[in-house]
């Protein structure tokens, strides 16, 4: 049944969906309204939840981690410096293996203080052990996570999800959107069943030391999880498929990229703005196309380096940046397509930061750019106006 | 021959690697033989949780989990909830422990949490007045005085210049039907007051002194005379509130805080000179100040 | 089977610091004289390790393996029946 919905409040039905028994989250524009709707379906009596307030988002991810590791089904959700609060927690949620869903409404992070969307948040989290997807738009968002949490269950994985959308751009944004009855979430996403959890009838330890002796074994296991995880995610989007026709999955997804010689690669809800800028490029006769990547973590290095072993140039249109560094999603691209023999020119552009529009005419202008020389960490909309005036 | 068994694992098993004569390590058994298997431990990273996990070995012998330094109270909530929303309540009571650091410092946002929201866990502080697992930094319940590696005594100071944090008041301000303290000294007011906060419901607050040998710098066999001093000179009241009111309070004869101070080199320095006398006329006047508060007869 | 692989790391099994067998540190060693003990069961409460067991009939040994010889419960025994020798090694 489609039913006209804001982004957030659809992703807090979806999540109510999946039956979680212990939700607790903070609130943090803007992903406010996801607990606050959450809170009214658990108040209305909607969903047998245990929804717990908590003081900071640093103690929400460590009730849901403490939920987890006693065999519940726990959900929370953040954005930009509640995410960064949670950090610690959730190297160690994912160090411990507990399989909570996240999501982040990506936000700008401080200072300056800014409320609007870019990925600055998340990306900084990307190293401490999550399955990181990133929405185009709220369909593909509820969809995920329903599979978030099947992923995120399963034996072979046994690691926290977060599911990102951008804030304002979907959070906002109201759209159409179909859920699945529940009942058929109840087939597709049956009872959460842990493998090993906190209970008085087999009382073990959880959460032991790792000295020098035993550590790396850890995050070798990590490590090697990670890769095996792409079928995973690969069957939870085939069976979401089986089950309710439509197809929301995959690691990348390629748009108009048969005989592209320029391929723009992003992340959200800026695919969108991509794929409407390839085609009136295309309409001009420009051999260009798109691709998306849908999971960050595990990294869908292979299918990259597939996606892109015949184009001339790569464009990558990134809403973060690591100060300092390279490009982010330019130096992993790069990497993952070191080894092909056809090596296109990467070039890289960070637009949108904190909410500023990313407009059609911004990427026309990215794109010119990149077919005169190559671009590294080039800004595109600055108001050079104000720049100036900051100089003086 | 001690090979594991069904009969010979106990609740809290030996082989753990405190340090010879550690308060804390005798504490924890106290605790659990009071509260008896049915109880999930939540544990703040700390001498505690070192000693006593290190992979793959465990001393414990009830469900137990570490996750960080502060947020013991939260993931104690996340035990207690999950408990109750998978119809599990009656399986085991959730406590959640940290060190006085864990507990008056850095976790203690969480704990207002909890206890704000009236969560059923009891939470102990096993307060060995520093932290011991670092190697000895102050905390805000390091005691007036004392010399640490953070607050040390030097040619102008004289060591930590503030008193105890007063956590129980705190917890009594919150609201929580059962605040006591105990001390290893005396097991069996220990274990008579884990009892009774295992009998309320809510949010429960007991803070344990602890002696620790390497961080007190005593030696290891005055574990236990050092806590019991710590009671006798008036330096660390034994109480009990319950529902807000002062409830019992131990009666003892008081000893000059000289004799509690003396066997232990973190208060040395003020053993020196003149300057130093004057700071322990200082701590007596605390001790005295808690023995009028706290001598009272047990309230029926 | 490497997520289990990893939970085998993170997850201990109860009482298994039992084989680790802190007696090795021990440099004096109580000794205990059960002629004149009591049976109070004062050591057996106060031990840090505890790793001191007996009964009214059998009286109270320190179990070796794991006695640190911090000296607590030679400091605690109500009728001094405990005492603390260097350790022969
Ligand atoms: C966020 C964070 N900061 C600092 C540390 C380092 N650290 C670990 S234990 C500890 C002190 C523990 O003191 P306390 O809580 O009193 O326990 P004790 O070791 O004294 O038993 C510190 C500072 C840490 N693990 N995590
Ligand atoms: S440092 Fe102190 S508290 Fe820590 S194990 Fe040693 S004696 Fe015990
Ligand atoms: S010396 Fe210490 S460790 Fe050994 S038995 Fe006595 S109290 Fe226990
Ligand atoms: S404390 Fe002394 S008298 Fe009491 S049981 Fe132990 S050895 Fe015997
Ligand atoms: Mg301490």
């Amino acid at each position: 049944m489609k039913k006209v919905t804001e982004g957030l409040k659809a992703v807090a039905e979806s999540v109510a969906l999946c039956r979680p028994d212990v939700i607790s989250a903070y609130p943090i524009t803007p992903q406010t309204h996801i607990v606050e709707e959450l809170a009214q379906i658990v108040a209305d009596g909607k969903l047998k939840c245990e929804f717990i307030n908590v003081e900071s988002e640093f103690s929400a991810a460590s009730t849901v981690l403490g939920a987890s590791a006693a065999g519940a089904r726990a959900y929370t959700a953040t954005s930009s410096q509640g995410l960064l609060l949670m950090m610690e927690v959730l190297y160690n949620m994912a160090g411990m293996r507990l399989p909570v869903v996240i999501t982040d409404a990506n936000r700008a992070v401080s200072a300056p203080i800014n409320i609007w969307s870019d990925w600055q948040d998340a990306i900084t989290v990307r190293d401490a052990g999550l399955i990181m997807m990133y929405a185009e738009d709220n369909q593909d968002c509820c969809d995920m996570h329903y599979q978030a949490f099947k992923i995120a269950e399963d034996p072979e994985v046994q690691l926290p999800v977060m599911v990102n959308m951008d804030g304002f751009i979907l959070t906002h944004a109201f759209d159409p959107i179909d859920f699945p009855s529940q009942a058929d979430i109840d087939k597709y996403l049956p009872k959460f069943k842990p493998l090993d959890f906190l209970s008085a009838n087999n009382p073990r330890s959880f959460g032991l030391m790792g000295g020098p002796d035993r550590y790396l074994e850890t995050r070798y296991a990590m490590a090697e999880t990670f890769k095996s995880i792409t079928p995973v995610i690969l069957k939870a989007a085939d069976d979401f498929k089986k089950m309710f026709g439509r197809y929301s999955g995959g690691m990348i997804e390629e748009y108009r990229m048969e005989d592209a010689e320029t391929v723009l690669v992003s992340m959200g809800s800026t695919i969108s703005d991509l794929k409407e800028a390839v085609d009136t490029m295309r309409e001009k006769g420009k051999k260009i196309g798109v691709l998306k990547i849908r999971i960050l973590r595990p990294y869908p290095a292979a299918e990259i380096k597939q996606a892109l072993s015949r184009c001339k140039r790569v464009i990558c249109v990134e809403k973060a940046i690591s100060l300092g560094g390279p490009g982010i999603l330019a130096a992993e691209l790069k990497s993952a397509i070191y080894s092909n023999a056809n090596k296109p020119e990467v070039s890289n552009f960070i637009i949108g930061l904190g909410g500023r529009d990313v407009k059609q005419d911004h990427i026309f202008e990215l794109v010119e750019k990149a077919e005169k020389g190559v671009c590294e960490t080039e800004f595109i909309g600055l108001d050079m106006k104000l720049v100036e005036e900051m100089d003086k | 021959m001690t090979t594991q068994t069904a009969e010979n694992v106990k609740l809290f098993n030996s082989g753990h690697t405190a340090c010879a004569g550690c308060g804390l390590a005798l504490a924890a058994r106290l605790v659990l033989q009071a509260t008896g298997p049915k109880v999930i431990v939540v544990n703040a990273t700390g001498c505690l949780e070192v000693f006593t996990t290190r992979s793959p070995q465990t001393a414990w012998g009830i469900p137990w989990i570490h996750s960080l330094f502060e947020n013991q109270a939260a993931v104690a909530t996340g035990v207690e909830a999950a408990l109750r929303a998978l119809g599990r309540g009656d399986e085991a009571r959730v406590i959640a422990w940290g060190g006085d650091g864990a507990s008056a410092d850095i976790g203690f946002g969480g704990i207002s949490g909890m206890w704000e929201r009236y969560d059923d866990v009891l939470y102990i502080c096993y307060d060995n007045e520093a932290y011991m697992n670092t190697g000895i930094q102050r905390s805000g319940l390091t005691p007036f005085k004392g010399h640490t590696s953070t607050s040390p005594a030097g040619k102008v100071s004289l060591g930590n210049m503030k008193q105890k944090k007063n956590i129980p008041a705190i917890a009594v301000a919150h609201g929580l039907p059962y605040v006591a303290t105990a001390t290893v000294a005396y097991p069996k007011d220990l274990e008579r007051k884990v009892k009774k906060a295992m009998e309320v419901r809510g949010p429960r607050y007991l803070q344990i002194l602890v002696p620790c040998p390497l961080g007190w710098g005593h030696a290891t066999s005055d574990t236990i005379s050092m806590s019991k001093l710590a009671v006798e000179t008036g330096l660390n009241p034994l109480f009990e509130y319950i529902d807000g009111k002062l409830a019992t309070a131990m009666t003892v004869k008081q000893k000059p805080v000289e004799e509690y101070l003396k066997p232990q080199s973190r208060f040395k320095h003020l053993f020196r000179d003149a300057a130093g006398a004057e700071q322990i006329k200082l701590i007596q006047e605390i001790a005295n100040s808690n023995f009028a508060k706290f001598k009272v007869e047990a309230v029926k | 089977m490497v997520a289990k692989r990893a939970k085998n790391i993170l997850i201990g099994n109860p009482g298994t610091s039992l084989a680790n067998k802190t007696g090795s540190w021990r440099v004096f060693m109580p000794v205990y004289d059960k002629t004149k003990c009591t049976a109070c069961g004062m050591c057996s409460m106060m031990c840090p390790d505890g790793c001191v067991h007996g009964d009214k009939i059998k009286k109270y040994d320190p179990d070796y393996d794991y006695c640190k010889g911090c000296g607590v419960c030679a400091k605690v025994c109500p009728v001094k029946c405990i005492t603390m020798k260097e350790e022969q090694k």
